[in-house]
């Protein structure tokens, strides 16, 4: 039984030729670089208008305007909310119409309203979310009552110097005091109302190298997370001389 | 003679550098040696959760990603995906990256028919629609708000798994695997909101910015990288799948520019550099 078709192997070929001419770009810029650059950037906007036709324009607006003209049809229901309706439905689409403006530039300004309406929306949603999620719960999971861990961490101790074995709860009071200084800390490097003198020059160091080592912690994922992409497609290079060799029953 | 051998370090063509990387990457990608992966608290409490579910209960598994993170992204993505289909659990998917569209209906199907799962009964999927904030505000109404139908037409009433879910209220959880910003809308609406329970798997890149929703609680679980992939799949005992194979060139690779990096300093400092700036 033939696993791999000619179709599939013609297609897996093209993409690891265009792999091979993105590749190339670390020798140098050349014509097979920008080939590829400029065949993902055509692609993906035919792709995209395909996937928002489809997905998006048709059945949350071409559809629920096409039902609302149909209902005008029927003789239930009051006209004037048949009409809104209408409105309501037809308001996306011309929303979205006066984007086209930008391309002539003395109608340009008019595409601001269509921005400015969804600006209006994202800022007024999302600004008390944003602030509850990403300000008020992070600080009151960094209140944490530096007794409560100082006692944890002794009451571990105890059971070390007594019985020998840890709980293992000294590392973790350990852990959430480095969190709490390192927030402190952090935040007095980036307050600049006072001179970074004594105690507050001292904070201010211990700040930067907190922050040192969470750039060094995020530095060490980004290697990884680079050298996984190159992975990625070697495992497509390995595939597509393995598909070769199946095809042709090497 | 030693400074200017270091001088020549310095001066090395940046190419040699990529050629070495490319070189020790690919050779243990050639033959599996099976390096050790240590499972972190982090994975395995998404790996428990999972576990802790009922059958027939709802997991979402949103999937943000393309091509271009699908190296890191997609075994994570499959691995939980076979995870809960292993436990009998049904799967709820979107994509909100308009170019994993496919490649996610793709998987979603691929990993589906391996566990002999039907599509509408066991797990559906949603697609693609736009403005992620909103859709995911909407969702937190009904999901047939944004979408009224799913990727293929079919009107979510039609479909049984759907009957009765509306919201996220009807989830035992959220497994958000995202390549994108977007994941930040994940934590702000769906558990900020609407107090969805919610488990990150991200780019590594991004990892270390989601530790800090995981110290405060708002996510219960967080999968970084291609390594967190690699320890999901130890979990549910697919240790020769795709991460774990990868996990032995990314640790040669590691120790190679871990090297080049002691060198490049040792050459700095050597070459007096420290000096001229």
């Amino acid at each position: 039984m033939q696993l791999v078709t000619f179709g599939d192997l013609i297609w897996m070929t093209s993409a690891a030729f265009l792999t091979f001419c993105i590749f190339s770009f670390l020798f140098r810029d050349n014509p097979f670089y920008r080939f590829a650059e400029h065949l993902t950037v055509g692609v993906s906007a035919g792709y995209w208008i395909a996937i928002l036709y489809h997905t998006s324009l048709t059945d949350l607006w071409l559809e629920p305007l096409g039902a609302s003209f149909k209902a005008l049809g029927h003789p239930e229901g009051s006209i004037i909310a048949k009409i809104g309706v209408i409105l309501l439905n037809l308001t996306p689409g011309l929303l979205g119409l006066l984007m086209f403006s930008r391309f002539f530039s003395k109608t340009s300004w008019i595409s601001r309203w269509s921005i400015a309406f969804y600006l209006g929306i994202s800022c007024g949603v999302e600004l008390p979310l944003f602030l509850q999620s990403f300000v008020v719960r992070q600080v009151a999971a960094n209140m944490i009552d530096p007794r409560a861990i100082f006692s944890v961490m002794g009451a571990d101790l105890t059971v070390l110097f007594n019985y020998g074995n840890s709980t293992l709860l000294f590392w973790q009071g350990f852990g959430q005091l480095i969190i709490l200084v390192g927030s402190m800390c952090g935040l007095a490097y980036f307050y600049f109302s006072a001179e970074h003198k004594g105690f507050m020059g001292g904070a201010a160091k211990i700040g930067i190298w907190i922050l040192m080592l969470g750039f060094g912690a995020t530095f060490g994922y980004t290697v990884m997370s680079r050298i996984s992409l190159l992975i990625g497609r070697f495992n497509y290079l390995i595939g597509w001389v393995s598909a070769i060799g199946d095809y042709f029953r090497i | 003679m030693t400074q200017a051998f270091w001088h020549k370090i310095m001066d090395i063509d940046r190419r040699w550098i990529y050629l070495v990387i490319g070189i020790v990457t690919f050779v243990p990608m050639l033959r599996y040696i099976g390096m050790p992966v240590q499972i972190t608290s982090e994975v395995k409490s998404v790996y428990d959760r999972i576990e802790s579910l009922q059958p027939g209960t709802i997991v979402m598994v949103p999937m943000e990603f393309d091509p271009a993170t699908a190296a890191e992204l997609q075994p994570m993505s499959r691995a939980i995906l076979r995870h809960c289909f292993s436990r009998n659990l049904k799967v709820l998917s979107t994509a909100f990256m308009i170019d994993g569209v496919v490649l996610i209906e793709n998987d979603l199907k691929v990993i589906a028919a391996e566990y002999g799962k039907v599509y509408g009964k066991d797990y559906v999927y949603l697609g693609y629609k736009p403005y992620m904030e909103v859709v995911l505000l909407n969702m937190g109404e009904n999901f047939r708000k944004p979408f009224p139908k799913d990727y293929y037409g079919n009107k979510l009433d039609d479909l049984p798994m759907m009957k009765g879910v509306n919201n996220y209220s009807n989830l035992a959880c959220i497994v958000n695997v995202n390549g994108t910003s977007g994941a930040d809308f994940w934590i702000n609406y769906a558990n900020g909101r609407y107090g969805a329970p919610l488990a990150l798997g991200v780019t590594a890149v991004m990892a270390t910015d989601y530790y800090a929703f995981l110290q405060s609680k708002q996510i219960f679980g967080l999968i970084g990288g291609l390594k967190g992939a690699a320890e999901y799949e130890k979990l549910i005992g697919r240790n020769k799948d795709i991460a774990n194979r990868s996990m032995d060139a990314v640790s040669v690779a590691h120790v190679f520019i871990i090297l080049f990096i002691i060198i490049g300093n040792i050459a700095f400092f050597a070459t007096g550099r420290e000096k001229r700036i």
